[in-house]
């Protein structure tokens, strides 16, 4: 099956010579398959930034290849394809918003990629219901909120229909509550349109809803897998000085005491089923949190992520799905 | 014994008389207290940047009074120069107000508006860099621009702490920092707090952050303060928490989840450390654990 | 500081004249100060006023926040006012010392701070009945036929969509560092120019660091949108001029363009 997004021996450096050379990347290797919720971590200067950016060849690499969809990134024939397959969204909300409206921002995409305008208004309207955001459409953009902006800057892309989504540190300059308002809409889009998100944060509570977590430290990947194996991994994070959910730290502790509490415990509910033995209303959540309570392996093992969320989301998830649903399955929470 | 910042009856209304009249304080009143540590919570717009504006003056209140030491800071005779020392105010990424050449006419700027001699200023910016982890002869002559993020935010505040206020107000201090850099800028801080027993007031996001360093709770909700007491006594009230748009450290989450499902555990719990003791002696005592 | 500033602004409104196409709109604001340079009789203004006048009602608009885009304009139309009074020869009006104010020069002045007054209200009526986004794309249709000349005319457009998206921004930041460096103690309200201005640095500084960083991660945002130009380029608004614009131009071409030969 295809890949995504595929690195092969990829090394970067900055700068052209002598001292202001710098290398970023060493030596990557990674596939991320279709569908897939990838989520990347390290310390600032670890590389995850600049490797965000060889995903949709805003870098080329200095060594190696990247290839997305099979199209080298390397060359310049590819490049709008490769643009328009990958979306990234940035940091500060501030400095991607590039129209005075909502509306008109949205609509910069497909006006870059030579859309109709009937079908541009088309893509608008869907896109921002996507992100919930419909009722804001002839807003000044800075007169929204960080998550708002934050969330018109993905409908920016989605607009532009991507199969996958690189979003770089979306939710660094964002309150608690912009925040979770950006993770529900990256993980809606993940599960219910099926597009592969690539998520760079520094924090632990985001990573763990992805499928797949991604350490890099010094330019290369030092740890890769299911949140579930890298967060047991403990010790290894905290020799990088990254974080640990407190609930996994606290578990791993109670396990040197000889608890024997299950590996990787991710979240509240987890740790409380396995103190107190799982709580009725405790299941239930769980069953609804889709997924989330595979065994860690899955990923890894060459299972597909994306073919079972697009089984379990058959009723016409087609590209286009955003439309109606939105109100209902999605919103409800925010 | 004195009372750095006292607040009463203080109200704020941003363009009043105006449509776009928009009242961001609402009545508080609060008395701050010689070398405590205060973590000053509350959703975005709740009225934190605005109530720590009014701390040295860069707010008038449309109603009310600010005391810093005593004095109404808004009396005819009071230089709010004098008060700007004595309030030491970081803003959030306090980076970008960077502006000289070097990082030491940087720092110095705050000192050099006070009207303090040479040696008393290299003094001080020396004392400052030294107070934030910096190695003043290795950073001195460097531009503020060519340092990392993280150092770049230490200059910044070494900027204001240069002032050597008895009173440190920071707003968000660590945003945006990766894990590495937060923990490190926290541990300044706590460590600042011992060594100069100045007052600090810390706003911030992450319950985690103000249950690690605080002893005191500021939570404030559209305007008004609407709990203020010791961390542990605050971090109890969940409920009320909630309905302001905030939560308790996960750790304590859990105790309190526990609780709810049965276990006798206490939930005043604060740090994974003190969550380990509770939790060891629960399962010992139910036999799961020698 | 900005508060008071008419021209520039934007009431949001669904009158006849926000309706009207934003080519419409430029083109009989330039018939305006056109006919405003022909016209030399005290009727001539006055039909001008009416004229604009009838289209701020017509748009809607409230008069009071019309009139005061006028005031910053106070010094300038006493100084003009003043210049042609004392500057002009003929029947005297009075005196003060040396100085001779004659009949003529009254009206001129009179005249010419009219003249300028129009031209202010003419502008505003335009800004304020058209987002500035219209306004960006007539500009950009009005010049896309000089292309061929070399004109930039989609790049141009670009660039004011940009500076527009930015100044409430770059505002909001102006505010925050001077509040930042205030509590540094710095000073921007006392001593003289000199220092003013050199107390501004700590203020400009920053501003531009950060204008810098901003087109620098706004660039690449764009381009990570795929956009390269105006090559090839859709627009999701299309402008389309219809039956009430056509009418619209006709006929206040038609009157000004006769108060301008009668008058």
């Amino acid at each position: 099956m295809e890949e995504m997004i595929r690195a092969e021996n990829l090394g970067y450096q900055y700068g052209s010579a002598g001292d202001m050379r710098h290398t970023a990347l060493r030596g990557i290797n990674l596939s991320i398959r279709p569908g897939e919720f990838v989520a990347i971590i390290g310390h600032n200067g670890s590389g995850k930034s600049t490797l965000a950016k060889h995903f949709n060849a805003l870098l080329v690499p200095t060594s190696g290849t990247v290839t997305v969809k099979g199209m080298k990134t390397s060359d310049p024939r590819n490049l709008w394809r490769i643009r328009q397959t990958v979306g990234m969204v940035f940091q500060n909300p501030d400095n991607q918003i590039v129209a005075t409206t909502v509306e008109e921002d949205v609509a910069f995409g497909p006006e870059n990629l030579g859309v109709p305008p009937a079908e541009i208004r088309r893509r608008v309207r869907e896109a921002l219901e996507c992100v919930d955001m419909v009722e804001y459409v002839r807003h000044a953009p800075h007169l929204l909120s960080g998550g708002q902006k934050q969330r018109v800057a993905i409908a920016g892309v989605v607009a532009m229909r991507p199969e996958c989504i690189v979003l770089d540190e979306p939710t660094a300059m964002l309150d608690p509550s912009g925040r979770q308002e950006v993770m529900r809409t990256i993980t809606r889009l993940n599960r219910d349109e099926g597009i592969t998100v690539v998520l760079i944060t520094h924090f632990m509570n985001e990573a763990v809803q992805a499928d797949r977590v991604i350490v890099m430290e010094s330019g290369r990947i030092v740890l890769d897998g299911h949140p579930r194996k890298v967060f047991s991994e403990v010790e290894t994070l905290r020799a990088l000085r990254l974080d640990v959910p407190q609930v996994t730290e606290l578990a791993y502790e109670l396990n040197k005491e000889g608890a024997g509490l299950p590996d990787g415990i991710l979240t509240v509910e987890e740790f409380a089923d396995a103190i107190a033995g799982a709580s009725h209303e405790s299941r239930a959540m769980e069953g609804a949190e889709d997924g989330r309570a595979h065994p860690m392996s899955i990923v890894r093992e060459g299972a597909d992520p994306a073919r079972d969320r697009r089984a379990k989301n058959s009723e016409g998830s087609d590209r286009a799905g955003c439309r109606g649903r939105a109100a209902t399955a999605w919103c409800g929470g925010g | 014994m004195t009372v750095p910042i006292k607040v009463e009856t203080l109200s704020y209304t941003y363009n009043p008389g105006t449509p776009l009249a928009r009242t961001a304080l609402d009545d508080v009143n609060l008395e701050i207290g010689d070398g405590e540590f205060i973590g000053l919570i509350g959703a975005t717009g709740s009225g934190k940047s605005t109530l720590i504006q009014h701390f040295n003056g860069l707010l008038k209140p449309t109603r009310g009074r600010v005391l810093v030491d005593g004095v109404d800071i808004w009396q005819k005779d009071v230089r709010l120069k004098d008060i700007r020392t004595k309030v030491g105010l970081v803003f959030q990424y306090p980076e970008h107000q960077l502006f000289e050449e070097t990082v030491f006419a940087d720092i110095a700027f705050g000192p050099r508006n006070m009207g303090l001699g040479d040696d008393e200023i290299n003094a001080r910016v020396r004392r400052a860099l030294e107070l934030v982890g910096l190695d003043f002869e290795a950073v001195k002559g460097r531009s503020p621009f060519e340092l990392s993020g993280g150092e770049m935010r230490r200059v910044a505040i070494a900027g204001v702490l240069a002032m050597e206020p008895s009173v440190l107000v920071l707003d968000e201090p660590v945003s945006g920092l990766d894990p590495r850099g937060r923990d490190e800028l926290l541990e300044e801080l706590a460590r600042l707090h011992r060594r100069s027993e100045c007052t600090v007031i810390l706003v911030s996001h992450s319950m985690e952050d103000v249950a690690r360093l605080a002893k005191r709770l500021v939570v404030m909700h559209k305007g008004k303060v609407v709990a203020d007491g010791p961390v542990r006594e605050v971090f109890r009230m969940t409920d009320l928490l909630k309905e302001v748009g905030l939560g308790v450290p996960q750790v304590t989450e859990v105790m309190h989840e526990l609780a709810r499902r049965g276990k006798d555990v206490r939930t005043d719990v604060l740090t994974v450390e003190e969550a380990k003791a509770e939790l060891l002696r629960l399962l010992r005592g139910e036999g799961r654990v020698r | 500081m900005f508060g008071n500033l008419t021209i520039g602004q934007y009431i949001p409104g669904d009158s006849l004249v926000h309706k009207l196409d934003p080519r419409v709109k430029i083109f009989i604001t330039l018939v305006v100060i056109t006919v405003l340079f022909l016209v030399s009789t005290m009727a001539g203004y006055g039909l001008v006023l009416l004229f604009i006048l009838g289209a701020v009602l017509l748009a809607h608009l409230p008069m009071r926040f019309v009139m005061r885009g006028v005031r910053p304009l106070l010094f300038i139309l006493v100084l003009t006012f003043g210049l042609h009074l004392f500057m002009n020869e003929g029947r005297v009006l009075f005196r003060v010392g040396p100085l001779v104010a004659p009949y003529e020069g009254a009206f001129k002045g009179f005249a010419m701070s009219m003249r300028l007054v129009l031209l202010v209200l003419a502008t505003s009526i335009l800004t304020l009945s058209t987002s500035p986004i219209e306004l960006t794309d007539g500009i950009e249709s009005i010049l896309s036929p000089a292309r061929v000349l070399g004109v930039p005319a989609h790049e141009l457009a670009m660039m004011m969509t940009i500076a527009l998206r930015f100044i409430p921004t770059l505002l909001e930041e102006t505010d925050k560092i001077m509040k930042a460096q205030m509590a540094r103690g710095a000073d921007f309200e006392t001593g003289n120019v000199v220092q003013k201005a050199k107390s501004l640095v700590p203020l400009l500084v920053p501003l531009f660091v950060s204008a810098f960083r901003r087109a620098d991660e706004l660039a690449m945002a764009m381009e990570a949108r795929c956009y390269r130009g105006g090559q090839g380029r859709t627009r999701m608004k299309q402008l389309r001029v219809g039956a009430k614009d056509i009418l619209a131009a006709i006929g206040s071409t038609a009157a000004l363009v006769a108060v301008a030969v009668y008058l």
